[in-house]
């Protein structure tokens, strides 16, 4: 018993399994990547009432070891031991529905045919006694032949047992080779004899009217749907913004104040430079939107965990349909808001390759949370605070109109893409309609905290380094009197590379010398003006001003417009490329993306900047 | 009749589904969803815009979504299950 053992989780989609996952190993969970719900290889370490340490992975809902999608694909290969680099179960925690057993029956027989020790958690017992219906554990055991526990993992019900029950397995040989499933009942011999199980394991059944059918009366309703899902998605949007100044502001303050301290305190030298200019300008920069990021993905939690996320993927399907797409890419796509990478990771569970392939070149369109730090410098710096009437500001108008453009460049793309590079057959629709349940609090808030951690490592990592050799390609050589740091300096150079490049859609020195590192990541493109502007100051009181008098100064109007109308299109993200490189398996996509991207960008910011000119902006 | 032409909220059978009218991975997945021969289902919900597409689909304890050119696919007999069985 020396060898360090592990469990999965497997089991039907929306079984409670990540709420499980969460309540079992708390916060010592490692994700592999970038996190989408239940879609990245999730791991944690817990420890068996016996004093053994356990390693519990969490799978990818599947209904069936017959994958429908990748993500299913990834189930089976891991279940199976097929996985190259991932160790094979010792023992799989069935996790099943109470609730819907004669569904989600039909999967567990399957795995139990495979002759490894199982333990099924019975889970959501409460939500099925909230509907009336009553399950005995000890009939299901019997029919089932494998242990089974009654759990309610948003409760933390019946975890001992389960944890108990997992530490009774006995500790079996490792196969030699990947196991392979037996050739086993078919699956309607599964789904009769899953639907004879749950029958004999029902001990009573009212006919008590279903909360969630109540509810999807209204939420579904052809008319009142589609205003009710719009209507949120406007209150996101405008929370977003809204509730997340005081504690942006907030933070601005503090940055302010401890680049005051290190003024102070530190000698002036080249060491005070680079703290104050480079790091905390720019990683400061970039901090000030966590608030942001948080509050819109604590919307999205809350859509996918109450199970709405499917309703607005169903309302949304027709619209998505016009286009070539199906409901199923809403869920990436409005991931995709937050940030593109957990976005493309959601794709997975988008069963035709073709869908999935135009969902994961559009997604870079969507408005990301990187963005925001680049549009509400430039809004806030060129737009006027003013109504536009019926208490909306101007402001809030032009930011609404970028994501607007975003979507429908999106939209666009998706149409031409569907007709051209990913030509095929029409995509179907079929998905399942989860039960309402109340998001357990826990799982909002470990959801919360691990993407605000790879925000803040993002910021103390890609970000941190890329200010810091900006900073240093800055400030050397020093400039001369009379001349400019951020020309002289060998950034300078290769900014005026670039400008010449950039400079017939607006651009000028300074942007030309943003735009290279914000290919690390969007919001780099803020600390790198920052920086580049702070290198340039004069003095400490120039410095201190910010920047955005700075860019008041500097930039005209339409050289803003233009700026912003590039970073719609943009794909100025290498994690982003990296990731799309990952799920698509080679170079050619990421290059499709990367060419279509910066087309679009460079003739809409072109287009914008000459507009604006000819208006006389 | 086909699943498509069923009215809302009518509980049916299904007798028959023409699998060969769907792509072999939709035709997997309404089977692991329990769409198949001999299910019970009712329409629950269906959208709004061009033919209602999509449709909402009750069947057992569980709401599926489809279009409706799968719908199409499946033949159905409407009528409820006799006594001692789930509607």
């Amino acid at each position: 018993m020396s060898k360090l053992r592990t469990a999965a989780l497997v089991g039907n989609p929306n079984a409670g399994k990540s709420a499980l996952f969460n309540a079992l190993t708390g916060a010592r969970q490692k994700i592999a990547n970038y996190p989408g719900v239940t879609v990245e290889r999730k791991a944690g370490r817990l420890t068996l009432p016996t004093g053994e340490p356990l390693n519990l992975v969490d799978l990818p809902g599947s209904y069936s070891l017959d994958p429908a999608s990748p993500d299913e694909e990834v189930t089976r290969k891991v279940v199976l031991g097929e996985f190259p680099g991932e160790a094979m179960p010792d023992i799989l925690v069935l996790v099943v529905d109470a609730a819907n057993l004669e569904q989600h029956l039909v999967f567990a027989q399957e795995l139990i045919a495979l002759g490894r020790p199982c333990v099924v958690a019975l889970n959501m017992v409460d939500l099925a006694e909230r509907d009336g219906l009553v399950i005995d554990p000890r009939a299901l055991e019997q029919s089932l032949g494998v242990p089974v526990i009654a759990t309610v993992a948003v409760r933390k019900r019946g975890l001992d047992g389960l944890l108990e029950a997992i530490a009774n397995m006995p500790a079996q040989e490792q196969h030699v080779g990947p196991a392979s499933p037996t050739s086993q009942a078919s699956m309607s011999e599964r789904r009769q004899a899953a639907r004879k199980m749950a029958r004999g394991a029902v001990l009573s059944e009212s006919r008590e009217h279903r909360l969630h059918a109540r509810l999807d009366r209204v939420l579904l309703h052809p008319w009142l749907g589609p205003p009710i899902l719009f209507a949120l998605l406007f209150v996101i949007f405008q929370a977003v913004f809204a509730w997340a100044t005081p504690f942006a502001d907030a933070l601005d303050a503090g940055i302010s104040g401890l680049i005051d301290v290190a003024n102070e305190v530190l000698p002036a030298g080249l060491l005070r430079d680079m703290l104050t200019q480079g790091v905390l300008s720019g990683v400061g920069s970039v901090v000030v939107f966590l608030p942001q990021i948080i509050i819109l993905f604590a919307f999205i939690l809350v859509m996918e965990q109450s199970g709405y996320m499917a309703r607005a993927a169903f309302i949304m399907d027709r619209m998505m349909a016009g286009v070539g797409l199906s409901g199923r890419s809403f869920i990436p796509l409005l991931s995709s808001f937050a940030c593109a990478i957990p976005g493309i990771m959601a794709t997975r569970a988008i069963a035709d390759p073709k869908d999935r392939l135009t969902t994961i070149l559009i997604a870079p369109l969507m408005t990301c949370s990187a963005r925001l730090p680049v549009y509400a410098v430039i809004i806030a710096a060129f737009i006027p605070a003013t109504s536009v009437g019926w208490g909306v500001g101007l402001q809030g108008l032009v930011l609404f109109a970028l994501y607007a453009a975003g979507i429908v460049g999106a939209m666009a793309a998706a149409l031409v893409l569907r007709r051209t590079a990913t030509k095929g057959g029409t995509s179907g629709f079929i998905m399942e309609l989860p039960r309402y349940q109340l998001p357990a609090l826990r799982d909002l808030g470990i959801g919360l905290w691990q993407r605000a951690w790879l925000f803040l490592r993002r910021a103390g990592t890609i970000i941190f380094w890329v200010t810091v050799v900006l900073w240093l390609l800055l400030s050397f050589p020093k400039a001369g009197p009379g001349e400019s740091q951020s020309e002289v300096s060998i950034a300078g150079r290769i900014g005026s590379a670039v400008e010449v490049v950039v400079k017939p859609i607006g651009f000028n020195h300074e942007i030309a010398l943003a735009l290279i590192p914000a290919m690390a990541a969007r919001e780099v493109a803020v600390s790198s003006l920052a920086t580049t502007y702070a290198v340039d100051a004069e003095d400490e009181e120039q410095a201190a001003e910010g920047l955005i008098p700075q860019l008041r100064a500097g930039w005209t109007l339409p050289t803003a417009l233009a700026f912003l109308a590039w970073f719609v299109f943009a794909p100025q993200c290498l994690s982003t490329i990296a990731v799309a490189r990952r799920e698509t398996n080679g170079w050619k996509w990421p290059v499709v993306m990367l060419l279509y991207l910066f087309g679009l960008a460079y003739i809409f910011a072109g287009i914008t900047y000459w507009l604006a000119v000819a208006a006389g902006l | 009749m086909t699943l498509d032409l069923l009215p809302p909220r009518r509980p049916a059978r299904i007798v028959a589904v023409q699998w060969d009218l769907l792509s072999p991975d939709e035709a997997k997945r309404l089977r692991t969803l329990g769409i198949d021969e001999g299910a019970q289902v009712t329409v629950a919900h269906r959208g709004i815009f061009s033919g209602r597409d999509p449709l909402a689909l009750e069947i057992g304890r569980m709401t599926v979504a489809l279009r409706r050119v799968h719908a199409r696919a499946v033949t159905v007999q409407e009528g409820a299950e006799q006594v001692g069985e789930r509607a």
